[in-house]
């Protein structure tokens, strides 16, 4: 993952003399300093609106007060991790996140890798081209847009689910206020929007493995689905376990915009999640201290997660992210 | 598959192996199955979009009853009408087509300025730089100091708070960083040779031999600021400044109908139902993405194998 050049592991393995290390730095700077004085806009942005941001989850450790700014605010100590256990609804809103996170996993993790294979064994070209652009589409959209077709398509009176639904002779679903069905609905829309365009890691995994494997299956008397079930899916199994780890890293991340674009009072009670709440308690009504420990805390996990996810990949012998 | 492109003998004994193989019942329920599963789910995903661009084109009565599926019904363009012209969407599209076009000219030239220098194997500082932009992917920072950040900066209420914290990202910056390296080493050198700066030698070769590569991070920084909706919600409490997601959210899931939308209705003595108009303001907001969009699937694509190469 990291990027390291030639020229310096060769510096690093043979130090130079300080003085020619000094000229040659001079010359460095003399043939190329209009492209470091290029770089420094780059530098000062991702400084400023990157690193200053990871500095400061320092305020869930102060009380934080507008007034007289991050530093000269007094130290809280633990105070705020021990106020944030303590809310009400803090519990609630790990096991939703944690909850819809798993759900996504279970159902999504799988969609778009069957959606690969299957999409791999089409052998009509431009039918296949054809799919795979309308399968990109949602992709495309905000969740905005996508929630307000989920609300209109879902909707009890007009919605053309209802109404299908009403002509079989079913009675109405009232899909958003339910607490199965919204949970349902958020499942699926995520993998309405992300299916189709996660097939491409997939695919391309799938071009990289050995036709001779293929052939030589075929010999051996290997039909359509022996081939795809022996040789394509442990071809892509080192694809799927990296992204499986990263979704497990994320378990306690939620994008913000599709819980708010389908969150509605109704079902408040399984639909707010960690950053629903940051925003609603912490930026709405600014108790900035006490959300930033619930975002520290869920940084930590996150990380724990992804090392002990990472960790286990690579002591069942499969290659990890590093 | 008989490849009819390649004449050597190899591919043609292949071939006629292939032919005389007896058709097995199990890969053609296969196929058949396969071809199914596709078609079915492809339909799924594309259903609630036709649906709902029925809708926006269908009568009152046949929304009602239910006749509207993939096609209007009792056609009438009131629906769309009423959307494009009320000025409160139209105020909202404005901010989203300066966040845009402004946004989109100011993300491109520090996407550049920052990737260019990086790409160039002779620059010998540029490893430090390239892990501190890395890590910046990998680790980030909390919303509630983000959002802290952009107050004390004065920017709230501003539509800079939409610009300025997503100016250069990271991954764009990469893509564009493999860009520049894969152009040829021998125009720079012949250019130095003549006494050509770098400075003069970016502007007079490589942003003009880049127009291609330029134009679609330019169009992947402007499909971001049309979606973008969160930054919004954080940073702007004028209704003035709000762009046009943050307006489709309230017409689409808070369903507040605009009271202008309304009396325009009475006005023109439109009777429209709620399912119409929003399908309508669906329509209107997803059009432009559909117009732009057999560049961005083409090159999105191109860009997520870069992305994997590289992460």
């Amino acid at each position: 993952m990291w990027v390291r050049s030639n020229e310096t592991a060769a510096m690093q393995t043979q130090p130079l003399p300080k003085v020619s290390r000094r000229k040659a730095a001079q010359k460095e700077w003399k043939r190329n300093y209009d492209l470091y004085l290029l770089l420094i806009p780059g530098i000062v942005f991702f400084l400023i609106f990157r690193y200053i941001p990871m500095g400061g989850y320092i305020i869930a450790f102060k009380d934080y007060n507008i007034f007289q700014g991050l530093w000269a605010s007094e130290w809280a100590g633990l105070q705020y991790f021990k106020e944030m256990v303590e809310l009400p609804n803090f519990w609630p809103i790990i096991r939703n996140t944690l909850l819809l996170n798993l759900w996504s996993l279970l159902f999504g993790f799988p969609a778009p890798i069957i959606l690969a294979l299957m999409l791999n064994e089409l052998r009509a070209r431009y039918f296949k081209r054809f799919t795979q652009s309308l399968l990109y589409v949602p992709h495309f959209m905000s969740w905005i847009i996508l929630g307000g077709i989920v609300y209109n398509v879902l909707s009890p009176e007009n919605g053309v689910v209802n109404h299908l639904l009403r002509a079989v002779g079913l009675s109405d679903i009232y899909f958003m206020i339910d607490d199965f069905w919204w949970t349902a609905s958020y499942v699926f829309s995520g993998i309405w929007q992300s299916a189709g365009w996660g097939t491409i890691l997939y695919l391309a995994a799938m071009t990289a493995i050995d036709p001779a494997l293929y052939e030589s299956a075929e010999m051996d008397g290997a039909g359509r689905f022996n081939k795809m079930w022996f040789i394509t899916i442990p071809g892509i199994a080192p694809t799927i376990l990296i992204l499986l780890i990263i979704n497990i890293g994320n378990l306690t991340t939620i994008g913000f915009e599709h819980i708010f674009a389908l969150q509605n009072p109704i079902v408040l009670d399984i639909s707010q999640v960690i950053s629903t709440f940051i925003y609603s308690y912490g930026i709405v009504q600014g108790n900035y201290s006490i959300t930033t420990a619930v975002d520290t805390v869920q940084s930590l996990v996150n990380l724990v997660l992804i090392l002990g996810a990472n960790y286990t990949v690579r002591r069942a012998g499969g290659q990890g992210l590093w | 598959m008989v490849d009819k492109r390649s004449g050597d003998n190899n591919s043609l004994v292949n071939n006629s192996v292939k032919r005389r193989k007896p058709i097995r019942y199990q890969d053609v329920l296969f196929n058949i199955f396969n071809y199914g599963f596709i078609i079915f789910f492809t339909f799924l995903c594309v259903f609630p979009f036709l649906n709902q661009f029925a809708t926006a084109f269908s009568g009152e009565y046949a929304i009602q009853t239910g006749q509207v599926f993939i096609w209007p019904v009792d056609f009438q363009l009131d629906a769309i009408k009423a959307v494009l012209i009320d000025s409160v969407i139209f105020r909202a599209l404005l901010v989203t087509i300066f966040l845009a076009v402004v946004g989109t000219m100011l993300n491109v030239i520090f996407t550049v300025i920052t990737a260019y220098p990086l790409s160039r194997r002779d620059l010998k500082w540029k490893v430090p730089v390239i892990n501190f932009i890395l890590i910046t992917m990998l680790f980030s920072g909390g919303m509630i100091p983000s959002f802290l950040l952009v107050k004390e900066m004065g920017l709230l209420n501003t539509v800079w708070a939409l610009i300025v914290p997503g100016l250069v990202n990271a991954f764009y910056v990469f893509i564009m960083m493999s860009f520049f390296r894969s152009m040829p080493d021998e125009i720079r050198e012949s250019a130095t040779v003549d006494g050509c700066s770098n400075l003069k030698y970016i502007l007079k070769f490589v942003l003009p031999l880049s127009k291609a590569s330029l134009a679609t991070i330019g169009l992947f920084y402007a499909v971001m600021h049309w979606n973008s909706y969160f930054a919004a919600v954080l940073y702007i409490d004028n209704p003035d400044l709000y762009p046009l997601q943050v307006k489709l959210r309230n017409i689409l899931l808070l369903s507040q109908m605009d009271t202008s939308m309304e009396t325009l209705q009475q006005e023109l003595g439109l009777e429209l139902i709620q399912e119409s108009l929003k399908a309508a303001t669906i329509v209107y907001s997803t059009v432009p993405i559909l117009l732009v969009y057999p560049w961005l699937q083409k090159y999105f694509v191109k860009g997520v194998m870069i992305g994997s190469v590289k992460g």
